[in-house]
Parts: C-alpha cells; sequence; structure tokens
C-alpha cells in the first residue's frame, strides 16, 4: 500500500494533519485584500476620468487604462516590488489586470538566464498562458452561441 | 452645479473600491479554503467574467461601478464575451474572432512591456 | 555489523574536518557564528543562481579538504548530491577537483546518506580520505519547484524556506575528534500526504521510522543521546514526529532539535522554518560538530529527512514519498 492507495489507509494521519494546520487569518487577509485590490480599481478608475477629460471613449477608453494599469504590473514586478505587495495583499494583487501582468513578467525575467528564445519568450506564459486558452476558448463558445440564437 | 459633479465622481470612486475590492476578498476567501495556486484563481474568475457577461449579469456591474468591474480579471472575461457578443452580430467570422480582437490590446501590452522589463531586469531573490 | 538495517563499523570513521558556507539570510541566525563563509549576497558573484550554488559547494567542499590537512590527491572520492534537476550543482561542482565523484540524489538526506555512504567506503578498506557534501539555495530551488521569484503569490503557513548554504565533511580512517559510529539505513515512507507545501507532515513518518528502527537496533533509548537531530522537518513535522514517537514509547521531545527549526532567528517570516538539502548540512558542519569538538555534546544521532517528489510527481497528484537515513555520532 503506497501512493495514492495509501491515502485512504492513512485516513487517520491526513485528518490528524488537518487538525495541526497552523489557523488561517481569514480577516487580517481579507481586509488586505479588500484594500489593495480596492485601491487598484480606484486608480483604474482614476485614469479612466483622466483618459475619458482627454478625449477618449468606449473600447478605447477601457482597453488604454488596461494597458496603463498592465504597464505599472510589468514595472511593479520587474523592480522586485510586486512580489512584495503580493506577499500581504495576496488576491487584492492577484485578481486586478496587475496580477496578470505580474503572472506574464515574472516568468519572463525569471527564465531570460535560458536565453531569449527559449527561456523569456517561450516561458513567458507558463503561469498567464492557462488565462489565455481559457479566454479564447470561452469566448469563441460565447460568440457561437450568441450567433446561432 | 460644479459641487454635484464633484460629489458624483467621488462617489465613482467610492463605487469602484468597494466593488473591486469586494471582488477581490470571494477570490481571498477562495484561497483562505481551498488553498488554490494564483493561476488557477485567475483563469477561474476570468471564466466568471466571460459566463456572467454572456448571461448579461456583468455588464449592469460595470455600469455600476466602472473600473471597480473592468480592472479585476473578471473585467477581462467581460471584455472577451463583450467582443464576442458584438461579433456575432457581424457573422460567424467575427463571433469567433471578436473575443481575442477586443482583448489584443491587453494581451499585447503583457507581452511587450514583459519583454522590454525581461531586457531591464533579472529576478531578484527574496529575503523575506 | 549488521543489525536489522543499521550497520555497525568495525573501526568507526572519524569526522576529520568540516566546513560550511551559508547565505547573508542564515547568517543572522544560530549558525552565523559557525559558518566558515557567508555570503553578501546571494548571487556570490555569480551571473545565475544555479551557478552561485555550484561555487557555495565547490567552495564547501575545497574548505573541508585544506582544513583537514590534505590535498586533492588524498581523497579517494567525493559523495554529493544536491536538489537540482539531475544533481548539476554537485556534478559540476566535482568539475574543480581532481578525484572521483559518485553523485546522490537522496533530496535534503543527502548530507546522512553521503556521510554513512563515505563512512562504510573507509570502514569496509575501500578508501582512506571521502568527502561528503551537499547544498541548496534559495532562488534555484524555487524556480525548479515553485514559481517565479517574482509572482506576487502569498506563502502558506505550512510552508518552509529554503536554505542557502552549503556543507561538507572529510571523513577519515583517523584525525579528528567525533567517530561516526553506526548509521541506520532509511526505508521510503509515504503515509499519503500529496500537499506540496506541507512537507514537514510528509516527512514526519520516515524519520519517526528511521529513529525508532535505530533505537531497536542499537538497544538504546532516547535519554542516551545528548542531541537527536532531524533534517528539515520545520515547526510542524517536528511536532508531528514527537507525537508519532510519544505514540510507540518514545519520548525524543527533551533532547529533539530540528535543524529547519532552528537556522532562522525569527520563525515567523519563514512560517515554518527552513528546509532543503542545505539546511541539515549547513547546521550539522557548522553548529553540531564544533559543539561536538568542544565535548558539549558526546553523543548525537543526526537524521536527515528528505521528500522524494518531482514537479512532475506532484503536478500528476501523486503524495510525496519520503526518506529518512540516521547517522550516529559519538565525540570522543
Amino acid at each position: 500500500m503506497t501512493g495514492r492507495n495509501a491515502r485512504n489507509c492513512n485516513k487517520n494521519y491526513l485528518k490528524y494533519v488537518r487538525a495541526l494546520d497552523p489557523p488561517t487569518k481569514h480577516f487580517k487577509n481579507c481586509l488586505a485584500a479588500f484594500g489593495v485590490g480596492g485601491l487598484i480599481c480606484t486608480i483604474g478608475q482614476f485614469f479612466r476620468y483622466m483618459l475619458e477629460y482627454a478625449g477618449l471613449s468606449g473600447d478605447e477608453l477601457a482597453g488604454t487604462v488596461s494597458v496603463i494599469l498592465i504597464f505599472f504590473g510589468c514595472l511593479l514586478t520587474g523592480l522586485g516590488v510586486y512580489d512584495r505587495i503580493g506577499r500581504h495583499a495576496g488576491a487584492g494583487s492577484i485578481v486586478p489586470i496587475t496580477g496578470f501582468a505580474n503572472s506574464v513578467t515574472s516568468p519572463a525575467i525569471e527564465f531570460n538566464t535560458e536565453g531569449y528564445i527559449y527561456g523569456t519568450a517561450a516561458k513567458m506564459f507558463t503561469v498567464a498562458g492557462a488565462i489565455i486558452v481559457y479566454g479564447v476558448f470561452s469566448g469563441a463558445i460565447v460568440g457561437i452561441i450568441y450567433y446561432l440564437l | 452645479m460644479l459641487g454635484s459633479e464633484i460629489l458624483s465622481i467621488l462617489l465613482m470612486y467610492i463605487k469602484a473600491f468597494t466593488v473591486g475590492g469586494a471582488i477581490c476578498v470571494i477570490a481571498q476567501i477562495i484561497i483562505n479554503l481551498t488553498s488554490l495556486t494564483s493561476g488557477k484563481i485567475l483563469v477561474f474568475f476570468m471564466l466568471a467574467g466571460v459566463v456572467l457577461t454572456a448571461l448579461g449579469l456583468y455588464q449592469p456591474l460595470v455600469d455600476f461601478a466602472g473600473a471597480g468591474a473592468t480592472v479585476p480579471i473578471s473585467g477581462f472575461g467581460y471584455l472577451l464575451a463583450n467582443g464576442a457578443i458584438k461579433g456575432a452580430e457581424k457573422g460567424l467570422f467575427y463571433a469567433v474572432t471578436g473575443s481575442l480582437s477586443a482583448a489584443s490590446a491587453g494581451v499585447t501590452a503583457a507581452v511587450v512591456f514583459s519583454f522590454i522589463m525581461s531586457l531591464l531586469f533579472h529576478s531578484k531573490t527574496k529575503r523575506s | 555489523m549488521k543489525r536489522g538495517n543499521t550497520i555497525f563499523f568495525k573501526k568507526p570513521p572519524r569526522v576529520r574536518s568540516y566546513a560550511a558556507i551559508c547565505g547573508s539570510k542564515e547568517r543572522e541566525g544560530v549558525i552565523g557564528g559557525y559558518a566558515d563563509i557567508t555570503l553578501a549576497d546571494d548571487m556570490y558573484g555569480e551571473s545565475t543562481y544555479e551557478k552561485a550554488e555550484c561555487k557555495m559547494l565547490s567552495g564547501a567542499i575545497r574548505l573541508a579538504v585544506e582544513k583537514g590537512a590534505l590535498t586533492d590527491g588524498d581523497i579517494d572520492v567525493l559523495f554529493s548530491g544536491d536538489l537540482l534537476n539531475q544533481i548539476i550543482s554537485a556534478s559540476f561542482a566535482a568539475r574543480d577537483f581532481q578525484f572521483p565523484f559518485l553523485g546522490l540524489y537522496s533530496a535534503c538526506s543527502t548530507m546522512s546518506e553521503s556521510i554513512l555512504l563515505a563512512a562504510a567506503m573507509i570502514d569496509g578498506g575501500f578508501a582512506r580520505n571521502c568527502v561528503a557534501a551537499t547544498g541548496s539555495h534559495f532562488a534555484s530551488a524555487e524556480r525548479q519547484y515553485r514559481y517565479p521569484l517574482e509572482l506576487g503569490c502569498t506563502r502558506p503557513p505550512q510552508s518552509q524556506w529554503t536554505v542557502t548554504g552549503a556543507g561538507a565533511c572529510v571523513i577519515s580512517g583517523e584525525g579528528g575528534g567525533i567517530q561516526v559510529v553506526n548509521a541506520t539505513l532509511g526505508r521510503v515512507r509515504d503515509w499519503g500526504i500529496s500537499d506540496v507545501n506541507n512537507m514537514g507532515a510528509a516527512m514526519a513518518p520516515a524519520a519517526a521510522d528511521t529513529i525508532m528502527r535505530h533505537f531497536k537496533d542499537t538497544n538504546t533509548l532516547p535519554e542516551d543521546y545528548d542531541m537527536i537531530v532531524t533534517g528539515d522537518l520545520g515547526a510542524l513535522g517536528s511536532r508531528i514526529l514527537k507525537d508519532l514517537t510519544w505514540e510507540k514509547g518514545y519520548d525524543i521531545a527533551p533532547n529533539h532539535v530540528d535543524c529547519g527549526e532552528i537556522i532562522y532567528k525569527v520563525i515567523e517570516d519563514e512560517f515554518q522554518g527552513g528546509s532543503g538539502a542545505g539546511c541539515s548540512a549547513v547546521v550539522m558542519n557548522s553548529y553540531v560538530f564544533t559543539k561536538m569538538n568542544a565535548g558539549l555534546y558526546k553523543r548525537v544521532l543526526f537524521a536527515a529527512t528528505g521528500a522524494l517528489l518531482s514537479t512532475v510527481s506532484s503536478g500528476q497528484g501523486e503524495s510525496i514519498p519520503c526518506i529518512s537515513h540516521a547517522v550516529e555520532f559519538v565525540s570522543v
């Protein structure tokens, strides 16, 4: 009885280990996520107003706002600041679009030691590739369903 | 006149903060309870955005909270689904390609900026 | 001689010399005053973290050989391994030396495995001097086993911090005041833990199994040892180990020390403490051996633990098989 079968065998041990798990600080985590996540969205709203004032509208406006936020996400990742924010903010810095930028930039700069083609370029979407794949796939399905309706 | 405009802008900031923060709190609760990794959280929230938009439930949230609903990754899903829905009006070809066209700005920005950053920086080790 | 899974050395080989190199974060902990070299920065003047790890390991081996007043020609074999794929740090470090190399992989228990093999080689009469060495690096382990360093993700509270450091010791037929008297070979234990962040809980059963078999084979009790050192179980794993041995009637709590638990000054940021092959290697080859030479500890049981997983196996949802080898040291 090893490996996967052992899991059934050792239910007691697994239960005991789970009971020893250090407590998660739910309230503190959620508060940090709320604060940081909210702040990033407020900054987004600020850029929205600024660009609206500059005369942009519609898709162009929404697109430009996310491009600016992605730029800051990439820059803070490159400077080595974003992972520190993420350590405390948790979902507050993962879920906003800057978190998506972080998940693209971090492998890109991590693997540039393995060269620019097979390192940076090939590994760039190790984390974020899943978002593109499922995003494009689900988007295509939604499009086809709406077309058929 | 001017006062009411400032008030409405201020209200919009509060709405964006609250809704954006609330979306992050939902994600944080899921992380706390299931210890999902950040990549999976991003995918699930993006898919949630696509589904809610397709069902017509996300648009009201965007109208209500502005960046509070578009900045989280579910807003990326909203962008994809919205592009697909708009494309579907033009024909089958645009129905399939519409989503990625709508999201092209974000993806291009992420690729271009990340590549530039990889030229400029190396990953730093952590102290804590 | 052999009883159970424990081998007893006829003419106990000795720890002739030892050396340890550790990172800047480790310097602040208990080993700070004992390590030979502490790095100013984690790059160690190299362009990649893997090269830095290799340089640390090679530096530790070189120092240990020099401190034993030996030259390359006196060393018969080097036993070494590390955590990276295809044990590149160890094999690349071996390029720098003129003696034969036997590569090992036993994850974080590489230090005890290499010491026991070196001792067996010498006691069997096949070698006069052997080097046992291992090391690990936080950044290289992180990028191989977990995520890119800059990814802003949260660490779960069960997780441990990979130690940046390398340790080496020369095991020799004569010289030095610490004897390697016997060693208990580990069995792979898997109690079904599949959470890669909870290494302590995965490895504790292996450590408990080896330590208790050691007591049985040598007819000893926990009280007979001044110190029972485990590798990198961390705070949580140590607690589980104490519970598991206590259930079987051995109370190791008073004498038990875990390298992972003591290596960092403040354990909060690192959650459960240190881990990695370098963790026990650095602590043994600086703090413990120095204290033993000074006569503060007479009899020490060293049981390093290793989690034998890879990113492929954990990706496929496999549970984590673990191993622990124990070596008993007596200072004379």
